[in-house]
């Protein structure tokens, strides 16, 4: 699989969101665009998801361009997504009802996804009895059930307390390790962002553009051990550092 | 004192001053208590001024002589021939309306083009009364059954449309868009998540507009039929039977509750998830 996305542009009226944004992935690589509120990050997702047209620019898939939402680019939203009136499992069958999976196919990999976010027990709860971090392992694993070639995520861990938050990252990253899936991940905390990812690019608002792009290559065997690893930390400092100096409260401060 | 300990504090305090605070939840039993009382003392208070000979009998009639005609009505058959009569004219009527109005409603709601072709014809529509439309109703269809079905169909259709669009708009975009991103097609998305998220909502919507059929279809049959209890109440006026006229107020008042109560239990059954 590879996702070109290239020169990149998105007006809503007049207003100028996206500037001539470019990216690629391949196959297996887990990336993050970081920015902060307004940036454009959900706009840059929901293009490549094909639930929005860009004005300008391309974005394509194995060379084909996205034309509108289709199950090879699976999205998980930040809240809000699960069917309330169906159960865990059959949230997770849901896409693939719609794509008239087999029965027995559909069964058996409800039961694998279920697994795979460790929720085999929660099979039978509504998305209501379920807690926020359970609620978004089982987005994650309907999106995963329809096998789609990337996986889109939103702030996905965004509503989530600190705590749940960094076990969330935990399983992700080892989801990521253990099943080789694409990931492209949107967030405004930059720590998440760094442990997670290969790949982060920092966006700047008004309009959102890449304004710094680097690789991470940490070693990710315990998380707990690289947050506090002073290579982590200076990345982390000097990330914070370039999106400190984008803020736009800095302004109250200096006369501008 | 910290907030709980205030808050039962605040809920111990006793006395029937304690029922109107605020967000305060009575009991099972107290509310079951005034649940029945609601009935109750209704009822006490009319057989009290019926025995006392307070009113004249002539026009107020006594407990004992409404039940009385509602038994000799009921022994007779005239009692079901009409309760089969008017329930079956607001079936038809209501179930047409709901027929049409859940896919237009729900199609208004979520394509603003189509919303803005329907919604000023509606807006306008609905402030016609419906019974302003009998004259007309009996010209085009006669007196049978047809203008009777086809007033409760009128006087239902738009504020169905209306409340199931406005129902609709409350489907949260993200689940719309999920489906799409999982290989929804339109036709998926509507049904199956689009109608299936809004259908209790839909439900308590029928239940609040099957009543304006119950007005209609007396109001229907009080101009031109042969059964029915509005019907029958016209009858009774003639012959100046108040009793009678009593006993069909309270069979209408009570299959209206009743239907009530069905659309209740049904929303509860099919949705669990939300009640
Ligand atoms: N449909 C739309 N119509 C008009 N403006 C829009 C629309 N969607 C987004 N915008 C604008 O585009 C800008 C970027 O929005 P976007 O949601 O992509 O930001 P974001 O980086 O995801 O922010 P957040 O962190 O708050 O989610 C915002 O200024 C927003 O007001
Ligand atoms: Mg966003």
């Amino acid at each position: 699989m590879e996702l070109i996305v290239e020169n990149l542009s998105k007006r809503f009226g007049e207003k100028l969101i996206l500037d001539h944004l470019s990216f690629s992935m391949h196959s297996g690589d887990f990336m993050a665009l970081v920015g902060s509120s307004g940036s454009g990050k959900s706009t840059i997702l929901r293009l490549i998801a094909g639930l929005d047209q860009p004005s300008s620019g391309s974005i394509t898939v194995d060379g084909t361009p996205v034309s509108g939402p289709g199950p090879d680019r699976g999205m998980v939203f930040q809240k809000y997504s699960l069917y309330p009136w169906l159960n865990a499992a059959e949230n997770v069958a849901f896409g693939m009802r719609l794509q008239r999976m087999k029965a027995a196919q559909i069964k058996e990999r409800t039961a694998y996804f279920l697994e795979v976010v460790g929720l085999s027990d929660a099979a039978t709860k509504l998305p209501r009895e379920l807690s926020g971090g359970m609620q978004q392992r089982v987005a994650i694993a309907r999106a995963l059930a329809t096998n789609p070639s990337i996986l889109l995520l939103d702030e996905p861990f965004g509503a989530l307390d600190l705590q749940i938050r960094e076990s969330m990252q935990d399983f992700l990253l080892k989801l990521w390790q253990r099943t080789g899936l694409t990931v492209l991940l949107i967030t405004h905390d930059v720590e998440e962002a760094l442990v997670l990812a290969q790949r982060v690019h920092v966006l700047a608002p008004n309009p959102g553009r890449i304004i710094r792009s680097l690789d991470i290559d940490l070693d990710k065997t315990n998380l707990d051990q690289l947050r506090l690893s002073s290579a982590f930390l200076s990345m982390r400092r000097s990330l914070s550092a370039t999106m400190r100096e984008l803020e736009p409260a800095l302004c109250l401060v200096k006369p501008c | 004192m910290t907030a709980t300990a205030a808050a039962a504090s605040k809920g111990r305090s006793t006395g029937l001053l304690s029922l109107f605070t605020l967000g305060a939840m009575p009991s099972k039993a107290v509310r079951g208590g005034l649940q029945v009382a609601s009935l109750l003392v209704p009822l006490l208070l009319w057989t009290t001024i019926a025995s006392l000979g307070l009113v004249d009998e002539k026009f107020l009639p006594s407990p004992q002589a409404v039940f009385r005609s509602l038994a000799s009505m009921a022994e007779s058959g005239i009692l079901f021939q009409d309760i089969v009569a008017s329930t079956g004219r607001v079936f038809g009527g209501f179930l047409l309306a709901t027929l049409l109005a859940v896919p237009i409603g729900i199609c208004m709601g979520v394509y603003p083009a189509i919303c803005a072709l329907c919604e000023p014809l509606i807006a306008m529509l609905r402030y016609m009364p419906a019974a302003a439309f009998i004259p007309l109703l009996i010209i085009y269809l006669g007196i049978g059954e047809e203008p009777k079905i086809a007033l409760i169909f009128l006087g239902t259709i738009y504020f169905n449309i209306l409340m199931v669009m406005d129902a609709v708009k409350f489907v949260p975009i993200e689940l719309i868009e999920t489906t799409l991103t999982l290989g929804g097609r339109s036709r998926q998305v509507l049904v199956q998540v689009v109608a299936r998220y809004s259908l209790p909502s839909i439900i308590d919507t029928l239940r609040i507009n099957i009543a304006t059929s119950w007005n209609l279809v007396v109001v229907a049959e009080l101009v031109a039929a042969e059964v029915g209890l509005g019907k029958r109440i016209q009858l009774a006026q003639r012959f100046f039977r108040t009793d009678q006229i009593f006993a069909e107020l309270i069979v209408l008042g009570l299959i209206g509750f009743a239907i009530d109560m069905g659309f209740r239990l049904l929303l509860r059954q099919s949705c669990k998830w939300a009640v």
